[in-house]
């Protein structure tokens, strides 16, 4: 997927745009509203993740004008203000959905993904590993014709493990990564997704396997 | 139900004191009249006794003439008839001749001082354990080719005056006690008339919202307006530090978060990049902080902006259940991130409340963020908007831990369930929402569920049509 990321504070910008290169998206800043508007112009992008305060203006105000020309591409706000008015009135003035600094990664892609979902259609969402198909807006696995739903956690997993198979993945990193840092979370609960997800991938010619002590890893059969 | 409280527990009624003061103040009057009714009718009843005792006494010393051997006198019938018209009374008369007694009673009372001549001089006296009025007149006659002074005295007992001036006084009396029985409601009346406008401004703050902080513009008696006046300056003041406030809060939470956002961010990156299990646990704790104070700041500006909207509370139509819908999208990947479905029921039709939709966006996004934060991984959350007698009902239902049974206080400010010390949270969030629902004039209660889990329900009245 590719992303633009309209943001003036440059630490922030660069450390979220890491982050999101990390599931495996493609993203562009800008630090302007000016800027945004070039690289809208000379790329299609998924998603727009689109501050509210910037130098340049307010970020509403960009997205008015987008929708008044007719340009859908998904957007989400950020807000630092995260007060009532701000929220309403960015999802009055055609966006998608918002988040409020500061927010979690996880929040971040769970809000991008349900936002990407209600667009679907527009991106081809779809990735082929050894012997199935997966849809990650869907949600969905297929496996030859059977077409195998996925829990959130489980597409997550996943999705983490795909953006690069083989590539061994310890018990603590997927846990930072499947679940809120508000939660306490034991080691051990990571296994119950392994599980399941071992059980959809069942057939499907790719194997969970386990390194003990080491992690998992996604690898084709 | 909120109670006004008393500036002074040892405050009086004007109201009583008012009566109290009307009841005195006709005691005393009635006191007075009945004693001045007694006097003037003592007085008057003396006057005629004096009158007709004057001109019998006198008409007795008419009636006394010299002859060779002594004084002959006649007692004038006419003057003791006129005596006997005052009543049933006793008369006694005594005539000398100098200071011999000529005629008549002994010992009767003899005047103050001696009479020089045919004006009577008044005088009490007692005779026999009567009380008399008495006069006495002094004649010069000659006898014994002598001008020598004869001195009648008539005396009457006072039995008739004493019977009208009782009469008269028992009249007065009742008069005074009738007017006191009319004294004791029209004190009442009036008392009310003065302290109905009192009443009136009294019920007209009291009746307010708790964030109502509008001037009082009820129409005040003149008296008042000193009152009235100093009310409006102090609530004026109030408003003013309240907006500063509010200003502050909404500033300050701005400037907090952008840097915070960084931290988090570069925390998360740090988290992921390290695989020492010390650094790990380090890195999780400095983000569950950020979590905690962010989610503090967005409660702290919930709870202003509630406040704030409260206090300019201006209802108009609100589609209870579109705002719903939309709160639960938002909502939705946050459940979706933690597998926990929310199911929503009677969302499909408007249900429409008179209300201020910002403050019930923050009102249910708070009751719904509660829910989730509270339910287990892979729950259910149900939401479900009915009608119910006039009212809006829409329940929360989690399936989450539930309610402890003494933690009766959870509604107030940064007031936690004893069960959640492993949660997240400022404690705000149900304020919030209470206190929301407060503006509406509607009810938010929190109830432990039917077999787990805890029941929120925001109830408010829909509009009258």
């Amino acid at each position: 997927m590719r992303f633009l990321l309209v943001e003036d504070s440059d630490e922030l910008a660069k450390a979220v745009a890491m982050r999101l290169a990390l599931d495996g998206h493609g993203v562009d800043r800008a630090a302007t509203l000016s800027e945004a508007a070039e690289f809208l112009e000379s790329a299609p992008y998924d998603l727009i993740l689109l501050d509210i305060s910037l130098p340049d203006g307010d970020g509403r105000d960009f997205l008015a004008r987008e929708r008044m020309a007719r340009r859908d591409t998904p957007v989400i706000m950020m807000t630092a203000s995260a007060s009532v008015s701000d929220r309403i009135s960015t999802l009055d003035r055609g966006a998608d959905d918002y988040i409020t600094k500061p927010f979690d990664f996880a929040e971040l892609q769970a809000r991008c993904r349900a936002v990407l979902r209600r667009h679907a259609g527009a991106a081809d969402s779809r990735r082929h590993f050894a012997g199935f198909t997966f849809d990650a807006l869907a949600a969905t696995l297929t496996v030859g014709d059977e077409v195998r739903e996925l829990r959130a956690r489980e597409l997550r997993l996943l999705e983490i493990l795909l953006s690069r198979p083989g590539q061994t993945y310890s018990k603590p990193h997927l846990i930072d990564r499947l679940f809120s840092f508000d939660e306490e979370v034991s080691d051990n609960a990571i296994e119950v997704y392994i599980g399941r997800l071992r059980r959809k991938l069942e057939g499907s010619g790719a194997r969970l396997e386990t390194l003990r002590g080491v992690g998992y890893r996604l690898i084709p059969e | 139900m909120r109670t006004p409280i008393a500036a002074n527990p040892a405050g009086f009624s004007l109201r009583r004191r008012l009566v109290w003061q009307f009841v005195a103040l006709s005691v005393v009057l009635v006191i007075v009249l009945f004693f001045a009714v007694r006097l003037v009718a003592e007085r008057a009843s003396r006057a005629s006794q004096d009158a007709v005792l004057g001109a019998a006494v006198i008409s007795v010393s008419d009636g006394i003439r010299p002859v060779e051997d002594g004084l002959e006198f006649d007692l004038p019938y006419a003057a003791f008839s006129m005596l006997g018209a005052m009543g049933n009374e006793r008369i006694f008369y005594s005539l000398s001749l100098g200071r011999r007694l000529v005629s008549g009673y002994e010992d009767l009372p003899p005047p103050p001082e001696q009479p020089t001549d045919l004006s009577p001089i008044f005088y009490n006296g007692e005779y026999n354990d009567s009380a008399l009025r008495l006069a006495a007149v002094t004649r010069r006659v000659l006898l014994d080719d002598a001008m020598q002074e004869v001195t009648v005295v008539l005396g009457q007992t006072r039995n008739g005056q004493a019977a009208i001036a009782r009469e008269t006084a028992r009249s007065a009396a009742w008069v005074g006690f009738g007017f006191l029985l009319l004294v004791v409601p029209m004190a009442l009346l009036a008392a009310r008339a003065v302290i109905g406008p009192v009443d009136l401004l009294t019920g007209a703050v009291t009746r307010r919202g708790p964030q109502d902080l509008r001037p009082v513009r009820h129409p005040a008696p003149r008296e008042l307006l000193p009152l009235v006046g100093a009310l409006n300056g102090f609530i004026a003041r109030l408003r003013a530090t309240l907006q500063l406030t509010e200003t502050f809060i909404f500033e300050a939470a701005h400037r907090i978060r952008t840097p915070l956002s960084l931290v988090k961010v570069e925390a998360e990156i740090a988290l992921s990049e390290t695989s020492e299990d010390e650094t790990r646990a380090r890195l999780r704790r400095m983000l569950r902080a950020i979590s905690e104070s962010s989610r503090s700041a967005s409660q702290i500006l919930d709870h202003a902006t509630v406040l704030y909207r409260s206090e300019q509370f201006e209802p108009a139509p609100v589609d209870l259940a579109a705002l719903a819908s939309t709160v639960l999208r938002s909502v939705e990947p946050l459940a979706e991130m933690r597998e926990v479905e929310i199911v929503p029921q009677g969302l499909s039709a408007p249900c429409v409340v008179p209300g201020d939709s910002r403050m019930l966006e923050v009102a249910l996004r708070n009751i719904l963020d509660n829910a989730l934060k509270y339910s287990h991984d892979e729950g259910r959350i149900q939401v479900h908007l009915r009608q119910v007698d006039g009212q809006a009902k829409l329940t929360v239902m989690d399936e989450g831990r539930g309610l402890v049974q003494d933690d009766k206080h959870l509604l107030g400010r940064f007031q936690r369930g004893s069960n959640v010390a492993d949660v997240v949270g400022s404690g705000l969030g149900l304020t919030i929402v209470e206190e929301a629902a407060l503006a509406h004039g509607g009810r938010f209660t929190l109830t432990p569920g039917e077999e787990k889990g805890t029941c929120a329900t925001l109830s408010l009245p829909l509009a009258s049509s």
